[in-house]
């Protein structure tokens, strides 16, 4: 049965005892310390210079100062070598890697590969050639090559795998191998225990650590924000997320996984006070700007993500229930172009942007939610258009004069509440807090009610009943559920909650035009964004649509190189996440067992909105 | 096939009270088709009534007509003396809960979850009230885990109440079914094949479960096609077949019915001996397996096979397979089409 001579590692090794490593001739031994002495290396060579022009954004010529992509290369090797150290049973180091060290070290080392070669490869293209590389540019790109194989020579569990049927046509034998190859591939890779549990610890020393967490985060996506220049920004995303895997594979994650989840309420709050922290460390009000864009496009999610992930239904339209709010806010904001001319304070055009927003969810939900399925998404995607094309209509000329039809309504004076002057700078503690950082804070509060308003509702009598509709609508009915009535509550408050964000999206922007608020377009937020958003970040989770719209707007706007093939480029990331993580990159344990079953043995899940 | 011993039991529970649900009429045409026709049906609180028929004859849809999935074409149902609107919801808030003959369980929700939502008629706090936290919010949902967390003991899932409820095996995801219907309070309980591709020791379980309900002061309507199972446990019979009500009475009377084994079995070629053959066999064979749950495989699978055996019909070998293995084979072949009735 087992005629497989030619078929190599993957099968030959399933028979030895031994454990090898994906490469083959390093001795276990060796390969540990190629992978301690490359890390080593290439966390030395990032002080060396790598280019010889500072043509190169980020200006990689300095000896003894790493800059740009050097330090990412750092941040890497260091984490490398840490990792390596750990599994040599270093005192010190062993806390890093509680699920064990190897499938961490692995990742890691693929991280320095991956941002190291992809910067050599970068000057190297864009000025001409590897001759342009300094020395020290050569040195990295070989340590952390060496690095990376020393780290897969490490011994792994080889998965069992089935061998190939000799019968079999030669397509299928094939299709069979790749196939063995894969599972051994993602075997090399696999976290082999579970995470160690906590020492217990004072709170105090619990919280600091959640502080610390929190920091680290707030770290991040302050640079990633800040990143200059398109090299930094690739750079960034390959190191934030191939480290952030590492992070995960050593076990690290779970155990900050059990810590949020201990002081879960005291975690978002800290969380919302790192991100109020997110322009004090800007000193122009540059990145505030994405800061609030991003703010405004990730409320919408989580507020879709209401309907969508808890509720199960599938709206397509949801994008306009932002702009019924935006037009609202802005018809009552006093804006020259208005024929409205009043002026609300700002709670009542709150109130009236959220009111609008919530008759006209329940306008399209009363009719169309006896649907199911395909249906409502057909009906709410029609909803879109006509929201926009009648806000295009109200012209005066096509029919009554209300929105100023394609010109909008511009100039919407910025908020003043209080007295505070949305749109002048403040100094705040020294920090010069600008026009969009003032926003920036409001939005921040908007989102603490969605947050809240997720929260409490996902945890309640009518949350379940949202989750039972989604699960089987016919059983749900028969245990006593009015679905009408609780799919209607769920449109209806993420069409509100959408509203809502509208409010201040309108005075954040100035104008609202009826072109602002698409199904599909480059710009988000559009409704294809924010649906994909929910889906990328994890469907019926907290944090998932909040990473997932943070990601959709930094990337489109951060490449613009990409520009005309940006929408095509999110397709193909679409397609591959749906079939690499169908449940989403933040899964709650419910979406997660659910699509991987076959995977792991069952455990206890955490409830929904993790 | 009875037990009398254990009919016996059962009828220690006061079996005239009051009547809890009275169907009249009820038919359900589907186009041309008359998938029920003109049944009458009463339920006594304290009283568990089986409903039998060959497969088809239209038990689950007097089922969906009776909860509300249907709206039946001609007749009404009354809940305690009041006409139950044929909405789902209002029919289990009214009181009358039920299980699916293809478990529908809510798959992705714990266990504890899904006896919750089962409580959802009896919990009154909205959207505000989750919303704000308003007082006696918590205090509802703390009742409402406790009364959950008794039922799950009552079934023996208490351990498993974080578990996902598509991780339970077959036979807790049954009962599952039933904590959750039992958490909307009911007075009368529907279930539709509890014992469907259950192994003979599950099904004793089951039965023990029923009584279990029964003695809580919840009547019991059950579909079901173990006939052994049914005749312990019922104190009426009613017989649908091709959608009409063919008889209505207890075990004795049900399995003597001539027309009854006709529709199970085919009509009588040669003479009457049909009739008399279940009656003999079954209190010699039903007997023994009162004692020990693991002989009891053994005698039920005996019993069948000699019923046709006695009749001596030609076509006994061809429809036996359907009386005696309905447990087993029902549930493959009828699965999908029941699917679809439910969904419609």
């Amino acid at each position: 049965m087992t005629t497989i001579s030619e078929n190599t590692q993957a099968a030959t090794a399933s028979q030895r005892d031994e454990a090898t490593g994906l490469i083959g001739f390093l001795p276990a031994k060796a390969a540990r310390a190629l992978a301690l002495g490359g890390s080593g290396l290439t966390v030395a060579a990032c002080f060396l210079a790598w280019t010889w022009t500072p043509t190169f954004p980020g200006d990689l010529t300095y000896y003894g100062s790493p800059a740009g992509l050097q330090t990412q290369v750092l941040v890497l090797g260091l984490l490398t070598a840490l990792f390596a150290l750990s599994s040599y049973g270093v005192k010190g180091t062993r806390w890093l890697t509680p699920a064990g060290a190897d499938a961490a070290i692995k990742v890691a080392a693929l991280a320095t590969f991956g941002t190291t070669w992809y910067t050599v490869a970068a000057i190297s293209i864009s000025l001409g050639g590897p001759i342009n590389l300094e020395p020290g540019g050569a040195i990295v790109a070989l340590t952390s090559l060496l690095t990376l194989l020393g780290a897969l020579a490490l011994p792994f569990e080889r998965p069992a795998v089935h061998p190939v049927d000799p019968e079999d046509t030669g397509w299928d034998q094939f299709k069979h191998r790749a196939g063995n190859g894969w599972t051994a591939f993602k075997g090399a890779f696999a976290v082999t225990g579970t995470a160690r549990k906590l020492p217990p610890m004072h709170s105090t020393v619990e919280i600091l650590i959640i502080t610390g967490i929190l920091a680290a985060a707030l770290g991040v996506f302050t640079y990633g924000v800040g990143t200059e220049y398109d090299e930094l920004f690739v750079g960034f995303l390959i190191t934030a997320g191939l480290g952030f895997a590492a992070i995960n594979k050593s076990g690290l994650m779970q155990q900050a996984t059990q810590l949020t989840k201990k002081h879960q309420n005291l975690t978002i709050a800290g969380a919302f006070i790192a991100a109020a922290l997110f322009p004090f460390t800007q000193t122009d009000d540059q990145y505030a700007t994405l800061g609030v864009y991003i703010l405004i496009f990730a409320t919408v999610a989580l507020g879709l993500n209401i309907v969508v992930g808890l509720a199960g239904l599938l709206d397509l339209g949801y994008v306009a229930f932002l702009g019924v709010g935006a037009y609202a806010a802005a018809l009552v904001s006093g804006a020259p172009t208005s024929p409205f001319g009043v002026h609300l304070p700002f709670w009542a055009a709150v109130l009236v942007g959220a009111g609008a927003s919530l008759v006209f969810g329940v306008l399209i939900g009363a009719p169309t939610l006896r649907l199911r399925g395909d249906y409502l998404a057909i009906v709410t995607l029609g909803f879109g258009e006509i929201f926009r094309i009648a806000v295009m209509n109200t012209d005066g000329t096509s029919g009554p004069d209300i929105t100023n039809g394609s010109n909008g309504i511009a100039s919407i004076p910025n908020l003043n509440i209080f007295g505070f002057d949305f749109g002048a700078e403040h100094a705040i503690a020294g920090f010069t807090i600008g026009r969009f950082a003032n926003y920036f804070f409001l939005m921040l509060l908007i989102m603490a009610v969605v947050v809240l308003v997720f929260r409490r509702s996902g945890d309640s009598r009518i949350g379940r009943a949202w989750v039972a509709i989604r699960e089987d609508e016919t059983a749900a009915l028969a245990m006593g559920i009015n679905g009408f009535r609780v799919k209607l509550i769920a449109f209806a408050l993420g069409a509100s909650l959408a509203g809502l964000a509208g409010t201040v999206q309108a005075h954040v922007t100035y104008t609202v035009t009826p072109e602002q608020y698409l199904f599909a377009g480059p710009i988000p937020p559009n409704s294809a964004f924010l649906l994909a958003a929910v889906v990328l970040g994890g469907m019926g989770t907290m944090s998932g649509p909040l990473v997932g719209a943070s990601l959709l707007f930094l990337i489109p706007n951060k490449l613009q190189f990409m520009g005309e093939y940006q929408l095509f480029a999110f397709g193909v990331a679409l397609i591959l996440l749906m079939r690499f993580r169908p449940e989403g990159m933040i899964a709650n344990r419910r979406n997660q067992l659910e699509f991987h079953e076959h995977d792991e043995t069952p455990a206890t899940p955490v409830k929904a909105g993790a | 096939m009875t037990t009398t011993t254990k009919t016996a039991d059962a009828t220690t529970a006061p079996t005239a009270g009051q009547t809890v649900l009275d169907a009249r009429g009820v038919t359900m045409r589907f186009g041309g088709l008359t998938a029920v026709r003109d049944v009458n049906l009463t339920v006594n609180s304290g009283e568990i009534v089986g409903l039998i028929g060959p497969n088809g004859a239209g038990k689950t849809t007097f089922f969906n007509c009776l909860t509300g999935l249907y709206v039946p074409t001609e007749g009404e149902v009354r809940y305690k003396g009041t006409v139950l609107p044929p909405t789902s919801y209002k029919v289990t808030d009214a009181g009358i809960a039920r299980t699916f003959q293809n478990i529908r369980l809510f798959h992705n929700m714990t266990v504890l979850e899904n006896v919750l939502v089962g409580r959802h008629t009896r919990m009154k706090q909205g959207l505000w009230s989750a919303l704000l936290r308003l007082p006696g919010f918590k205090k509802a949902e703390a009742e409402a885990t406790e009364r959950a967390m008794e039922l799950l003991e009552f079934i023996g899932l208490q351990d498993k109440a974080q578990h996902l409820a598509k991780n339970l095996p077959y036979g807790e995801q049954r009962k599952l079914e039933i904590a959750r219907a039992l958490a909307s309070d009911p007075g009368l309980i529907l279930l539709d094949e509890p014992t469907a591709g259950m192994n003979p020791q599950e099904t004793r379980a089951a039965e023990e479960l029923i009584f279990a309900i029964r003695d809580m002061g919840i009547a019991v309507l059950v579909i079901e096609h173990d006939m052994r199972f049914i005749f312990n446990l019922c104190d009426r019979v009613a017989v649908l077949v091709q959608g009409q009500k063919l008889i209505e009475g207890d075990s004795q009377t049900v399995q003597s019915d001539e027309r009854v084994i006709a529709a199970y079995l085919g009509e009588p070629v040669a003479d009457a001996s049909a009739e008399e053959t279940p009656a003999p066999e079954a209190p010699a064979k039903a007997a023994p397996s009162e004692d020990t749950s693991a002989d009891e495989d053994a005698p039920s699978e005996d019993d069948a096979p000699k019923a046709p055996e006695a009749t001596d019909t030609p076509e006994a070998p061809a429809d036996e397979a359907p009386a005696a293995e309905e447990t087993s084979s029902e549930d493959t072949t009828q699965d999908p089409a029941s699917g679809k009735e439910n969904d419609a």
